[in-house]
């Protein structure tokens, strides 16, 4: 992006979760499903002392994408991380829910799912993890019907239980800003000690977890600017393209044939995964 | 080093279920799968179990890494091939005992979190294809490991012992994320049911369809192994009965009533007034 196009654009990662659904579907189309003056918000947050959020952080976002009709569900990272809690949870897992049985009932609802977020929401912890499979269960079935699309374009990324839904969706797209892992920096840190990984060393993160690695090792399918327009048209060129003839998921006998290519006594190195994946993926 | 005295649960319960079934060819020394019999047909029945020796250092204590994740989609994708023909669907069992993710450099290099999307997928896809999906937690079932290996069930069956716990982050791990210490942690979760890592605490939160008391939870009895094995089989015919292949069977009890309303409210507001 020259000097020009970067004053032209809009920036996506600087809108609200509210905002970018309504930058992906159609103009004038977005109806909010338990939308903040519903005020359902957490049961678990208020006797911790940890203020409440009117949308319990999650956007449902019903509309259109290139005339059909779609979901939104965008997480708000700028509350909690993103964490995912029980209304939360369940407000992605229902909707997707819904979308499935649209999809089996004739009408070919598709739905973009906008990952900004931590994982499970400690503070709800265990309801959390449930609501996050439920999740994920629902998105294995959606995708029997139509291409489920996520993205993730920063700045808290996609960790915990819901990389694993980003794991399970027909396309993923990242931006350089975005990470995708698993386990959290800090965490794997605790876990496992500074000498594995150390949290505070951004450049050493990124070059593992960062959007750009991923799509260059083949764990997502799309790189793109931070530019809301370029995002949009990335997803709608992915819900025309349609699920995969293979999801990535289902690629076990792939990824192990590359797995017994590694050698585990030597750390890895983000070059040596994206040169094994490029070749047997 | 699988010499018996260390066993663990998962690899005890499931010798236990099984008859000492013996363990299928081709499988890594983590992923332990066991063609046996439940309700007198054919099942499945896998577990995940710690290797000390494990070539992957992040793996030796029975977490659930990039092999293992990939492993069980495997395992589980077998059996969906297997019955592709068939109008009747075998069982599987996950028996679970799984102490955390691994946490490595190494498996977020690797995309740890495709390999546990991996096993996930094929757990439910095994379930919507007709599989009946158990889930029997007779150990640690931490966090993503258990996304992996398990909470995709039909049925969930914990064993009511100390020694079994569900949790989404170890506690140390999870008072640093928090911002909070280990003890003030324990405080709140002694009041806040969900943040809790004890069985009793979770199974009131309305996701386990039975909780079984035991004698012996890591060395099972004979009492023991037919109690659990009478409740397998009443889950086997409780999901069979049940014409839904999704998860809604774990939205019935009061304790669900939040997650049950959010999906009323979304479902009355679905369609354009």
């Amino acid at each position: 992006m020259n000097c020009e196009e970067l004053l032209q654009r809009t920036s996506f990662i600087e809108l609200s979760a509210r905002e970018r659904a309504r930058a992906l579907l159609d103009a004038g189309s977005m109806r909010e499903l338990i939308g903040p003056f519903e005020r359902m918000v957490s049961p678990w947050l208020a006797r911790q002392g940890v203020v409440t959020q009117a949308d319990d952080g999650v956007v449902v976002a019903k509309g259109r994408i290139d005339r059909e009709p779609a979901v939104v569900l965008a997480i708000e990272g700028a509350y909690q991380g993103g964490s995912m809690g029980e209304v939360g949870g369940a407000k992605i897992a229902g909707a997707l829910e819904l979308a499935a049985e649209d999809n089996r009932r004739g009408i070919p609802t598709r739905a973009v799912i906008v990952f900004e977020t931590g994982g499970v929401r400690l503070q709800e912890a265990n309801l959390g993890l449930a609501a996050i499979a439920e999740i994920h269960a629902a998105i294995v079935d959606l995708r029997r019907y139509q291409a489920v699309v996520g993205i993730t374009a920063g700045t808290v990324g996609c960790f915990g239980g819901m990389s694993i839904a980003a794991g399970l969706c027909s396309h993923m797209i990242v931006t350089q800003e975005a990470r995708l892992g698993l386990n959290g920096p800090a965490v794997i840190e605790q876990e496992a000690g500074i000498a594995e990984y150390d949290s505070r060393d951004r450049p050493f993160i990124w070059s593992f977890t960062g959007g750009e690695q991923r799509y260059r090792s083949k764990l997502a399918d799309a790189y793109v600017d931070d530019d809301a327009h370029a995002i949009r048209e990335t997803i709608r060129a992915a819900l025309r393209a349609g699920a995969p003839a293979r999801h990535r998921s289902d690629r076990h006998e792939d990824f192990l044939a590359c797995l017994a290519a590694v050698d585990p006594t030597q750390q890895a190195r983000p070059d040596a995964v994206r040169a094994l994946y490029k070749e047997g993926l | 080093m699988t010499s018996t005295k260390e066993q663990s649960r998962g690899a005890a319960w499931l010798a236990a279920l099984t008859a000492e079934g013996r363990p299928a060819d081709g499988y890594p020394q983590t992923v332990r799968v066991v063609d046996g019999s439940l309700a007198g047909e054919p099942a499945r029945y896998i577990t995940v179990v710690p290797d000390a020796e494990n070539p992957f250092p992040r793996v030796r204590n029975g977490e659930v890494g990039l092999i293992e994740g990939w492993t069980l989609a495997r395992a589980v994708r077998e059996t969906i091939a297997a019955d592709a023909e068939r109008a009747t669907k075998r069982p599987i069992v996950a028996v679970i005992d799984v102490t955390s993710q691994a946490y490595g450099r190494r498996e977020e290099a690797y995309g740890i979190h495709q390999a546990l999307a991996g096993a996930a997928a094929a757990y439910a896809d095994a379930r919507l294809a007709g599989h009946p999906v158990i889930g029997l937690i007779v150990g640690k079932a931490m966090s993503g490991a258990l996304l992996a290996h398990g909470y995709q069930a039909n049925r969930l069956i914990a064993l009511d012992d100390a020694g079994v716990m569900v949790h989404a982050m170890g506690k140390a791990a999870a008072a640093r994320v928090t911002l909070r210490t280990v003890e003030e942690l324990e405080a709140l979760a002694a009041t806040i049911p969900p943040m809790a890592y004890d069985i009793n605490s979770f199974a009131t939160l309305g996701l386990l369809w039975r909780l079984l008391h035991v004698e012996r939870a890591d060395a099972p009895t004979a009492t023991d192994v037919d109690r659990v094995e009478t409740c397998l089989v009443e889950a086997l015919a409780d999901i069979r009965a049940d014409r839904r292949r999704d998860l809604s069977g774990r939205l019935k009890q009061s304790a669900r009533r939040t997650s049950k309303e959010v999906r009323e409210r979304l479902r009355a507001e679905w369609q354009e007034g």
